[in-house]
């Protein structure tokens, strides 16, 4: 929805893409225009992510959005964002644009790896939402030992 | 002369700034909603992230500034896994043809959604004609 410039995305990264693609369902109100629809080529909201040692970090941008609005799920390593935004009251308005799209949206996250789903957190901030997703204890880095001089 | 006004008119056409910003990096273009009412201009704009103390609101000459502040949200240092978005300032400057009173103009910001509400002057109102039947 807002024009944004390069995507990087690691090669293998483009496949997982194609699936989640074919996941991503968006639907319009039915009086609203073409103009007003809310997906744009790679499904929305866009997401950045990044990780740290223990947790992964899924950031999207749903301005004009409550908490209400949305319904957020993970299930093993896949991540959906469902939510609506809502339409505006105004309908004795004449627009003069309308670049702001209302409807309902789908998207699917394949995660990079496992996450402990029953402590995710997600925080909404000024049309910012933030979702810390805690690693599995088997996702997390682990040190190896390199043992030396292995003489009896 | 003329070479000038060209230089600014293609500065226009391309809603850049004419002076250089003191920071580098890129502007982001927020979508926009914008519609009539009778008394006023309602101007919603998407700008999610945006320190509420610096969104800086120009209207001058019929022409309508808004320029967003967004402190980054992620460590410079730290890599994403996937980037689909980047996070910056917002900035998008607007002609606006109706009359304004510019000592009205109010906004909000709420849910990352910048509201502004341009009252019109009273000349600029729309007056109903009432027609006298003879």
């Amino acid at each position: 929805m807002v024009l944004r410039d390069t995507v990087t995305v690691h090669p293998l990264q483009q496949l997982r893409d194609e699936v989640d693609r074919l996941f991503t369902n968006v639907l319009t109100h039915p009086s609203v225009s073409s103009a007003a629809r809310l997906v744009s080529g790679r499904g929305f909201p866009a997401v950045n992510v990044w990780e740290d040692t223990e947790n992964l970090f899924v950031e999207a941008e749903v301005p004009g959005l409550k908490a209400e609005d949305l319904d957020i799920t993970v299930v093993g390593d896949e991540l959906t964002l469902k939510g609506q935004r809502p339409e505006q009251p105004e309908t004795e308005a004449a627009f003069h644009r309308r670049e702001r799209g209302v409807g309902s949206f789908t998207r699917i996250v394949r995660l990079a790896t496992e996450v402990d789903a029953d402590n995710v957190q997600a925080a909404l901030n000024d049309g910012v939402l933030l979702l810390t997703l805690p690693k599995s204890e088997a996702a997390k880095p682990r040190k190896i030992k390199v043992q030396t001089d292995l003489k009896n | 002369m003329s070479v000038e006004s060209t230089i600014h008119q293609e500065h226009e056409t391309a809603e850049v700034p004419l002076q250089e910003n003191t920071h580098s990096g890129p502007y982001y273009r927020p979508n926009v909603d914008i519609y009539e009412l009778a008394d006023q201009l309602v101007v919603r704009a998407d700008v999610p992230g945006a320190n509420n103390n610096r969104i800086d609101i120009q209207f001058n000459d019929g022409a309508l500034t808004i320029h967003a502040q967004v402190p980054a949200r992620q460590d410079s240092q730290g890599l994403y896994l996937r980037q689909e978005y980047g996070v910056g300032d917002f900035y998008r400057t607007f002609r606006v043809s109706e009359q304004i009173d510019t000592s009205r103009i109010s906004a909000e910001y709420a849910g990352g959604v910048l509201t502004l509400h341009l009252p019109k002057v009273e000349a600029a109102k729309p007056r109903k004609i009432k027609v006298a039947a003879k």
